[in-house]
């Protein structure tokens, strides 16, 4: 098969789509948090807090959406404890994320080895499944590709739009936009800087969590060590990529997919003649170049990073 | 005053620490009344309206406002309750977010966060009304990082107006502005005092708190030593109640300049962006000589700052000092050459604020036989220089193995004076040297470039104070979007003008 052929399959378009989509939850549940100030590097381990909590709540018998709640609520919690050590107690954003990350990490994998001792596979659930919308799964190319993925890339489609919509178009998205360009504008105008940086990075935290669930309830059907494996961190290098909008973060996180993707599919072609570990590099050295091409000219949230304290003016 | 009192404080007090920052001050405003409140930097007038505003609690004392009709007690603390009761503030520090546009800043807060639509066109219609109504305009759908700093300060009385303030706190206004601008801003509040706002606004500019305002209370220590009306008020009057006596006049002397000191030919810096590039400056400043630079800031001051203390290189042209052209500058060649710097922004590159005052008051002559030997440093040298220079150059603080970041604006231009002046340069690069310092000390800093004027050194002082530039400048230049063009004029108006860019 000619590499250039690859392209041309259905199933490469379709794989991309499903890598990118819980790509496409981290991107924007980070872009929320950036975008009202605060960097949540709790990323990776939210990731992994999520995946945890979402297949355990199905593995306990709270159905599929219920374990999507679950897992949302777990990210809101780590979000939580980000945003009170970042936005009150104005902390270093860096120090608090890893933090954040090595906790909920090792928390996700001390409940499970707790709640299972002596397991050495993993037990299954029932993960998300195919979405068949009637004739449209049928549809030539097309319909693979769009249409034979799960409600979680469906989600992770309208999440979105949803969050596009918050941010151009509500009150709330003004507010937020607002707090992570000068908090001072939002506190002359009698809005709290601190509920707004709190509240917008529980809600990011919760996307980055269903980002981790997707994981365990739609990519795979169980929940592994080490399964997260950077996508946080390709996330918060996708924020740049994108500038912070989330039509371009969508983009991103597509490329992204569709790098990996192919790499996947570029090993069983020349695999012979390079070692395989080139191709698993591939994905992360192409987002790097993407990133210093489309980071030049990045417009930071001006306000990024800096702790804002009331009555200091 | 005919029209009903709307506001009164009673008697706020604030402490800081062991700074009373303001002791019992009263003050009464009418409807339509515009009254100054005059101070010498940390006098307590922000203090004071920040109380008013809700951003500080005060220790004792009240305000009232005059809600349907009855003088109510306003909850202090609380900005919201401010905003409610009618009290708009515009900070010196503008609020805006940058990324939103007039729109959005203006409406932020005013609408309920979870609704899933904005009645826009609503709010839009009230707003056209307001500035159809005060006179105030600006663009509504440029993102406010985009509008000029006059059109900024606009959008800020917009944000206040359209939460129906009744009473508007200015605070500096005129900071910023050019004359022209500042003019056309006092225009508006004459607009819209006459529509029954009172404004109450800070500023320490004696020319304009006589032209624009009803009222003068004056600040001094954080106590309230007077009020006039302005009509019986003139400059002298209200400076020495500003200071307590009368302010000395610095007394100028005539004298011939001599030598070139600092010539640039034809210069031209490309800087990160607009705002901070020269291009094809050519000008001299000589022995006996003070230039004068005016200009609004972000108009190449930078550049030309930066050139002539040697952080910045030219693109073209040449640089020589002393007659000597220079043809690396960077900053220790400069020093070298005899250039003495008193930078802008003095507490990030006038000082390191970590290290001690002594150290500080050598830090440009670290290489000088007498401060080291062998690569060590003389601590007994530098603490006899720092003696000397302290009481010289009047430094108070902490004291001189303190570190530097904890003396007081004005003490820290001194300790910078200090170490310039003491090396007697051969020119002397003044960027800003009063900005944000009280009377007795910008008076300071005046005589001692006068008394380096009359020693025989060049100065070229930049400032975006045209009273300090009338006041001290031999020969006047103006600055405008990297373009320098002399002056033969002295004349305000005229060199407003030229400031704006209006004419060249």
């Amino acid at each position: 098969m000619d590499i250039l052929q690859i392209l041309l399959t259905d199933s490469f378009w379709a794989a991309s789509l499903r890598i990118a989509t819980p790509l496409i939850f981290g991107v924007l549940g980070a872009l929320i948090c950036e975008k009202s100030g605060v960097l949540n590097l709790g990323i990776e381990g939210i990731f992994a807090a999520g995946a945890m909590a979402g297949w355990m709540a199905v593995w306990l018998g709270a159905g599929l959406w219920g374990g999507l709640l679950a897992a949302a609520l777990v990210g809101a919690f780590f979000g939580l404890i980000h945003a009170i050590l970042t936005v009150p107690l104005g902390l270093s954003q860096h120090v608090s994320g890893l933090g954040v990350t090595l906790f909920a990490t090792s928390v996700s994998y001390f409940i499970y080895r707790t709640a299972l001792p002596n397991v050495t596979s993993p037990p299954r659930i029932e993960s998300f499944q195919a979405l068949d919308i009637a004739g449209l799964s049928d549809l030539p190319f097309i319909g693979p590709v769009l249409f034979q993925q799960t409600a979680m890339t469906w989600l992770a489609l309208l999440m979105v739009v949803l969050v596009w919509y918050v941010l151009e178009r509500t009150a709330l998205g003004v507010a937020i936009k607002a707090v992570g360009d000068n908090p001072d504008s939002v506190d002359a105008q009698g809005l709290s800087v601190y509920s707004l940086r709190i509240g917008a990075v529980m809600a990011g935290s919760a996307l980055m969590a269903l980002g981790g669930a997707f994981l365990t309830m739609s990519a795979f059907d169980a929940f592994f060590f080490g399964m997260v494996n950077g996508r946080g961190w390709v996330c918060i290098a996708l924020v740049i990529f994108a500038s912070w909008r989330p039509g371009k973060a969508l983009l991103g996180a597509l490329l992204f997919g569709a790098f990996d993707a192919f790499q996947v599919r570029l090993q069983t072609e020349v695999g012979a003649l390079v070692p395989g570990q080139v191709f698993l590099m591939a994905p992360y050295i192409l987002s790097i170049l993407a990133l210093v091409i489309a980071a030049r000219g990045a417009d930071y949230p001006r306000a990024l990073l800096t702790p804002w304290f009331k009555g200091q003016r | 005053m005919e029209n009903p009192k709307i506001l009164s404080l009673n008697a706020l007090s604030k402490r800081f620490g062991s700074v009373v920052a303001n002791d019992a001050v009263s003050l009464d405003l009418h409807r339509g009344e515009v009254l100054a409140l005059l101070g010498e930097n940390g006098a307590g007038k922000t203090t004071l309206m920040n109380m008013l505003f809700g951003h500080y609690l005060p220790d004792s004392g009240s305000v009232e406002v005059l809600q349907d009709g009855v003088m109510t007690p306003l909850q202090l603390g609380h900005p919201q309750a401010a905003l409610a009761a009618g009290i708009g503030m515009v900070h010196q520090h503008f609020t805006l977010a940058l990324n939103l546009t007039t729109f959005d800043n203006v409406v932020l807060g005013s609408e309920p966060l979870f609704s899933w639509r904005r009645n826009r066109a609503a709010a839009r219609a009230k707003l056209l009304a307001i500035m159809e109504q005060s006179g105030l305009v600006a663009p509504l759908d440029t993102p406010v990082g985009q509008l000029s700093v006059g059109e900024r300060q606009r959008v800020e009385i917009l944000k206040a107006l359209y939460r129906d303030a009744r009473i508007l706190v200015l605070d500096e206004p005129t900071a910023v502005l050019t004359p022209q601008e500042a003019d056309t801003l006092f225009e508006n509040v004459a607009t819209m005092t006459q529509n029954g706002l009172a404004v109450i606004f800070i500023s320490h500019k004696l020319r304009e708190v006589l032209a624009f305002s009803n009222r003068i209370a004056v600040l001094r220590h954080g106590q309230k030593v007077g009020e006039i009306a302005t009509k019986d008020a003139d400059e002298r009057v209200i400076a020495r109640m500003m200071v307590g006596a009368d302010t000395p006049v610095t007394a100028r002397e005539t004298m011939s300049p001599g030598t070139p000191m600092l010539t640039l030919k034809d210069v031209s810096v490309q800087g990160q962006s607009k705002r901070d590039s020269l291009s094809r400056a050519s000008f001299s400043v000589h022995s006996h000589e003070i230039l004068g630079i005016a200009g609004v800031s972000g108009n190449g001051q930078s550049a030309l700052a930066g050139l002539v203390s040697g952080l910045m290189r030219p693109d073209r042209g040449t640089v020589s000092v002393g007659g000597t052209e220079i043809s690396r500058p960077n900053p220790l060649t400069m020093i070298t050459a005899g250039v003495g710097r008193i930078p802008e922004d003095r507490h990030h590159d006038g000082i390191v604020g970590a290290m001690t005052v002594a150290e500080n008051m050598v830090i440009e002559r670290l290489n000088d036989a007498d401060i080291q030997t062998r690569g060590l440093l003389n601590r007994d040298a530098i603490q006899a220089n720092a003696d000397r220079l302290t009481k010289d150059y009047d430094v108070r603080g902490p004291g001189s193995d303190a570190a530097a970041r904890l003396l007081s604006g004005g003490n820290i231009q001194k300790l910078i004076l200090a170490r310039v002046f003491d090396q007697t340069p051969r020119l002397i690069l003044a960027n800003q040297p009063t900005r944000g310092l009280d009377m007795g000390a910008a008076a300071e800093v005046g005589r001692r470039l006068l008394e380096a004027r009359k020693r025989g050194a060049g100065v070229l002082l930049i400032s975006e104070d045209l009273d300090e530039i009338l006041g001290l400048a031999d020969r006047i230049m103006v600055i405008h979007d990297g373009q320098l063009s002399e002056l033969t004029t002295r004349d305000r108006e005229e060199i407003g003008l030229s400031m704006a860019g209006e004419h060249a």
